[in-house]
C-alpha cells in the first residue's frame, strides 16, 4: 500500500461523510424553510424519502427481480428449470439435505448445552466470567471461527507430527490420522461443530437470563415437596422458560440457514458440505447460473418466513399475557 | 429479522451479562433464604461440568493464539501444545503479515485500513437515515403510517441473498460510471472505491435499524415534543436537539451492533466489493488466503488474530451495549 493509496482512501471516507453530512443538512434546512402550506408533507418527505429509497433499492425491487429470476432461464423464457434442477441434481439434493442436517442440529444441541451450562453456573462463583468465556466466540468473525477450527482440524500425512489438535488426539489413541475436511460425510458434521461453538453463547446468556425469571418461592414448593435437582428441572425451570427456549431455538435456526462463511472459508462447499446459501453463491457468482442460483435464494426465503412468523407470534402471545 | 429477542433485554436489562450479575449480587443480599436454595442447587458435579465446557470453548482460541505468536519453522512441524518441549516465541509472524512488502506475503495492512473504513462509514450511513425515518414513523401523523411501518418491518424477513443478483446489477449500471467518472476528476481514487459496498450495508441494515430506533424514540414522552412544539420549534430542531440526545443508547447499541456486524461480514464484500486491495475487507484476503495458502498456518494465525481482535475489544471494551445489540440483531442478514 503506498501513500497514495492511503491518500486516496482517506479522501474517500471524507467525501462520503461529507456526502452524506450535506444531503441530511440540506434536507432539514429546506424542510424547516418549506412554504407554509403543505408543510407537513414536506417534512414528511424529507424525514422519510431517503430510507425509503434506500430500501426500495436495496431490498424490495431486488426481492421481486430474484423471484421473477427464479422461474427464468438466462435467456429470460419462462421456465421451471431451475426448481427441477435444485431437486433432482445429486449435489444439489445433497445441498439440501445438508442444510436440513445442519438446521436439525446446531438450534438443538446448542440450546441444550446453552441450558446445561446456564444451569450449572446459576449463581455460582465466578458465573460472570464463566458467561464470558462461553459467550466470547460470537463476537469473532466466521471467517475466523473458521481458520480457528481448520486449524485444529489440520491434517498431515505419513508419520510426520500432528499439528492439528484432533488429529493429534487421535494418533495418540493409536488411529491413523484423517483428512477431516475431505472425508464425507464426516466433515459436514466438523463444520455444524463451528456453528455450535459460535451459538451455544447466545443461547446460554438467553437462557441463563430466562432461568433467573423464574420465581424462587416455586423452585422452593417444589423442594419442600421432595423433589430431587432434575424433577425441579423438568418441571418447574423448563415451563417457566418455555418462550425463551422458543426464542431462541427459532432465532438459532434462522441463523443457521443463513450460514455461509464457515461452510465458505472452510470447505467452499467442496467434499459434499455444501449448503443453500454457500450454493447460491456459487451457482450465481461462480458458475453464472442466476437462475438457479435465484431459485435457491427464494427456497431459503420460503425456510425462513415460516418460522420468523412463528417467532413473531409467539412474542406476540407473551406480550399479551403480560 | 425477527426482533424477537430485542425484547427480551428491555426492562431490567436482563439479557446483559453485567446486568445478571448485578441481579445475582442483588439477590444474595436481599434473601437469605432464596440464596440457601440456589447454593443447594450448584453442586460439584455440576461445577465440573461447567468447567469442562468452558475450557472446550477456549481451547480451540487459545491454540490459535498461542501459534501466532510461535515461529514459522515449528508452528509447521509440531503442536502448539508442545509448547513446553519446542519453546520459542517471535513477533515475525505478525510483523510479516502486515508490514512486509514482498509479494509473497499477504500485506494485511490495505485490508485493514478497508475493514476501517467500510465498517465506519457503513455504520453511519444507515445510523443516520434511520434514525430520521424512526423520527419521522414516531413523531409525524400521517394516513398510512402503520401500514408502512408493519412493511419496513417485515423487510427483515427477506435474506440478503434475496437481493445479491439484482442489486449488483443496478450497481453496475448506475453506479459504475459514476466511479469510472470520479476517477477520473481525482486519480488517487481508485475506480473501484467503497461506494457499493457502504451503500449495500446501509440498504441491508435500515428494516432492522429503523425498527429498533423507532421503538426507542416512540418512548419518548409526548409532552417534552408538544412543548418543543408549541414554543415553535420546527421538526428539523426537535430532531437535533431533543430526540439525537434522548436517544443516544438506542443509537450506540445499535451503532456497535453494525459495526461489528460489517467488521465480520464475508457475503457482502465477497460480491461488491470486487476483491482487489482497494477496497477489500480483511475477511474476504482471510477467505482467500486459507482458500489459495491454506497450509501457511503461521501467517493464517496472525492474520485471524489481527481480526479478531478489534470485535474481541469492542466485546470486552463495551459489552452492555455490545450484548444488547446483539441480542437485537442477531438473526439479521
Amino acid at each position: 500500500m503506498t501513500t497514495a493509496d492511503l491518500l486516496g482512501k482517506l479522501l474517500q471516507v471524507v467525501m462520503g461523510l461529507a456526502v452524506l453530512a450535506a444531503v441530511v443538512g440540506l434536507l432539514i434546512f429546506f424542510i424547516d424553510k418549506a412554504p407554509k402550506k403543505g408543510r407537513d408533507y414536506w417534512q414528511l418527505v424529507g424525514f422519510l424519502a431517503p430510507a425509503l429509497i434506500f430500501l426500495a433499492i436495496g431490498l424490495v425491487y431486488p426481492a421481486i427481480r430474484t423471484s421473477l429470476l427464479a422461474f427464468q432461464t438466462s435467456g429470460g423464457e419462462w421456465t421451471l428449470d431451475n426448481f427441477v434442477w435444485t431437486f433432482t441434481q445429486p449435489t444439489a439434493i445433497r445441498t439440501l439435505i445438508n442444510t436440513v442436517i445442519w438446521v436439525l442440529l446446531v438450534p438443538t444441541v446448542s440450546t441444550a448445552i446453552g441450558l446445561a451450562y446456564a444451569v450449572f453456573i446459576d449463581r455460582s462463583r465466578g458465573e460472570k466470567y464463566y458467561k464470558v468465556i462461553l459467550f466470547m466466540p460470537i463476537a469473532i468473525s466466521f471467517v475466523g471461527a473458521g481458520i480457528i477450527w481448520r486449524f485444529v482440524y489440520e491434517y498431515r500425512s505419513g508419520d510426520r507430527e500432528q499439528i492439528g489438535l484432533l488429529n493429534a488426539i487421535v494418533t495418540a489413541f493409536g488411529g491413523e490420522p484423517v483428512q477431516f475436511m475431505q472425508t464425507d460425510p464426516l466433515n459436514t458434521f466438523l463444520l455444524i461443530i463451528v456453528m455450535i461453538w459460535i451459538q451455544t453463547g447466545f443461547a446460554m446468556v438467553l437462557l441463563s437470563a430466562a432461568i433467573k425469571g423464574v420465581p424462587t418461592e416455586q423452585i422452593e414448593a417444589a423442594q419442600l415437596d421432595g423433589t430431587n435437582g432434575w424433577q425441579r428441572f423438568v418441571n418447574v425451570t423448563v415451563p417457566g422458560i418455555r418462550g425463551a427456549l422458543v426464542v431462541v431455538l427459532t432465532t438459532i435456526s434462522i441463523a443457521t440457514l443463513k450460514v455461509f462463511d464457515i461452510v465458505r472459508t472452510m470447505t467452499a462447499g467442496n467434499f459434499n458440505t455444501s449448503v443453500i446459501a454457500n450454493e447460491m453463491y456459487t451457482q450465481a457468482f461462480r458458475a453464472s447460473e442466476v437462475g438457479r442460483g435465484s431459485a435457491l435464494a427464494l427456497i431459503l426465503f420460503l425456510l425462513v418466513l415460516p418460522i420468523v412468523v412463528y417467532n413473531i407470534n409467539v412474542l406476540r402471545k407473551q406480550r399479551e399475557i403480560r | 429479522m425477527s426482533i424477537a429477542p430485542a425484547d427480551l433485554p428491555t426492562g431490567k436489562d436482563r439479557g446483559s451479562i453485567e446486568g445478571a450479575a448485578e441481579t445475582t449480587a442483588l439477590t444474595e443480599v436481599v434473601g437469605t433464604k432464596s440464596a440457601r436454595v440456589k447454593k443447594r442447587l450448584t453442586s460439584r458435579t455440576a461445577t465440573i461440568a461447567a468447567l469442562i465446557i468452558a475450557v472446550l470453548w477456549t481451547i480451540p482460541t487459545f491454540g490459535l493464539l498461542i501459534s501466532s505468536f510461535r515461529p514459522a519453522e515449528l508452528v509447521r512441524t509440531t503442536g502448539w501444545w508442545t509448547i513446553f518441549e519446542n519453546w520459542g516465541f517471535t513477533l515475525d509472524n505478525y510483523r510479516d503479515v502486515l508490514l512486509s512488502t514482498s509479494q509473497s506475503s499477504p500485506q494485511l495492512g490495505a485490508y485493514i485500513v478497508n475493514s476501517i473504513a467500510i465498517s465506519l462509514v457503513g455504520t453511519l450511513i444507515p445510523l443516520v437515515l434511520a434514525t430520521m425515518a424512526a423520527y419521522a414513523f414516531a413523531w409525524i401523523k400521517f394516513k398510512g403510517a402503520g401500514v408502512l411501518f408493519i412493511l419496513v418491518f417485515a423487510l427483515q424477513i427477506v435474506p440478503l441473498q434475496m437481493a445479491l443478483v439484482p442489486l449488483l446489477q443496478i450497481f453496475s449500471t448506475w453506479l459504475r460510471p459514476m466511479q469510472a467518472w470520479l476517477h477520473d476528476v481525482v486519480p488517487i481514487i481508485p475506480e473501484q472505491n467503497y461506494a457499493p459496498v457502504w451503500l449495500a450495508h446501509a440498504m441491508f441494515a435500515l428494516p432492522l435499524a429503523i425498527f429498533l430506533l423507532h421503538n426507542f424514540i416512540a418512548e419518548i414522552p409526548s409532552e417534552v415534543i408538544e412543548a418543543a412544539r408549541v414554543d415553535g420549534a420546527t421538526h428539523g430542531q426537535i430532531f437535533f436537539r431533543i430526540v439525537l440526545p434522548l436517544a443516544t443508547p438506542a443509537i450506540a447499541s445499535f451503532a456497535i451492533f453494525q459495526f461489528i456486524w460489517v467488521w465480520n461480514d464475508l457475503l457482502v464484500a465477497l460480491i461488491f466489493s470486487g476483491g482487489t486491495q482497494d477496497v477489500a475487507p480483511l475477511t474476504q484476503r482471510l477467505a482467500e488466503m486459507v482458500g489459495s495458502r491454506g497450509q501457511e498456518w503461521e501467517r493464517l494465525t496472525a492474520g485471524a488474530f489481527i481480526s479478531i481482535i478489534i470485535p474481541l475489544a469492542v466485546f470486552f471494551g463495551l459489552q452492555r451495549y455490545f450484548v444488547r445489540g446483539l441480542l437485537a440483531g442477531s438473526t439479521k442478514g
